[in-house]
């Protein structure tokens, strides 16, 4: 591995700083006797379904549509997933049975 | 008053227990997978303390770019900046646990924090601190215990990393089946699919400016519930 623990530490203590930062804005930036400016409230009701379609495609951006297998591997279990979500609304089920079946299928049906 | 708080407060984050027991192990897995040991994994699950962003950062501890990292950092965790808002008062309330509470606000803590009504004789604070205590507990010991098993497991883990993208597809279901407005979803889903075939794997920064403007853009329509704009097209 060509990166030093040292350097590993530093990503972490990077990731760690970042994180923390967007999770202590909201209270520095709007103290308890300062109002919520309103398109702030408004993005904070919006935002969290947006943000969610975001990270799908940002999990499934480097599956390939255009060559074999077709993103098949992943649009079969994306699919199952959300439909044994819709089923059970049980969060074991879904991301278990997902990722099952998504492993079975790299690894036997589309090798 | 610390205990009666920490007995109401258990039962709240069991759903979080479970959870966290399999998105926890199955990051240690991960993180064995990739080569890394086990006290690198429980520092990650210690001092970030975020799900995706750790998922995420499995492959970039292999390679030094700390700018990029640090933005994606931001990117991925910039929906943290929406459960601030919405907790600015009960947090705010608690005195000197504020900052361990605002440090361990996870997208599961929140939902019980934002959501949970203790029983009146129940300190409100200490109700709250103890839940975010305990999810992070459940994430750190899962994700040791993953890392652990990664050892002693002989199974091909190929395709482990498909958890992630399980994880927020389930979520994407659990809040397309809670909320009748499906219009920020497909905002978010649309803007992001299309600046992927516009700019390439290297989206995500293209994508948030895209989905910002268009919500702000749309605030106006966003603002009416679906049910009240259906009614309003069919009186014309």
């Amino acid at each position: 591995m060509s990166v030093t623990l040292l350097q590993q530490l530093a990503l972490i203590g990077l990731m760690a700083l970042g994180t923390a930062l967007t999770r202590f804005a909201p209270f520095v930036l709007f103290p308890k006797n300062r109002p919520v400016p309103s398109i702030v409230r408004y993005l904070g009701s919006v935002l969290p379904y947006a943000m969610m379609g975001l990270l799908v495609v940002y999990c499934l951006k480097d599956s390939n549509p255009t060559t074999a297998p077709f993103a098949l591997p992943e649009l079969l279990a994306v699919a199952a997933t959300a439909a044994l979500y819709a089923w059970r609304k049980n969060l074991f089920l879904s991301i278990g049975g997902g990722t099952a079946l998504y492993m079975c299928l790299i690894q036997w049906v589309f090798v | 008053m610390r205990t009666r708080a920490l007995r109401a407060a258990f039962p709240y984050t069991v759903p979080v227990l479970t959870g966290y027991l399999f998105l926890g192990m199955a990051y240690g897995i991960l993180m064995h997978s990739a080569g890394y040991s086990v006290w690198l994994t429980a520092l990650c699950s210690c001092v970030i303390y975020a799900g995706s962003m750790q998922y995420a950062a499995v492959p970039l501890l292999d390679a030094f770019d700390p700018v990029g990292v640090f933005l994606l950092t931001l990117m991925i965790n910039a929906r943290h900046l929406f459960y601030g808002v919405s907790l600015l008062e009960p947090y705010g309330a608690a005195g000197k646990k504020e900052p361990y509470l605002i440090f361990a606000l996870t997208d599961e803590t929140y939902s019980v924090n934002v959501s949970a009504q203790p029983p009146a004789e129940v300190d409100r604070g200490w109700f709250m601190f103890w839940v975010s205590l305990l999810d992070q507990f459940y994430w750190v010991a899962a994700s040791v215990l993953g890392a652990l098993l990664g050892g002693v497991l002989t199974i091909n883990t190929q395709g482990i990393d498909f958890v992630m993208t399980a994880l927020f597809v389930t979520i994407f279901t659990s809040q397309w089946l809670d909320n009748p407005d499906h219009r920020p979803a497909l905002i978010g889903l649309g803007g992001a699919a299309l600046c992927r075939v516009v700019f390439g794997t290297q989206f995500i920064i293209p994508a948030m400016v895209l989905i910002a403007a268009v919500l702000v853009g749309m605030r106006k329509t966003l603002e009416t519930p679906p049910a009240a704009a259906a009614k309003g097209e069919e009186q014309q």
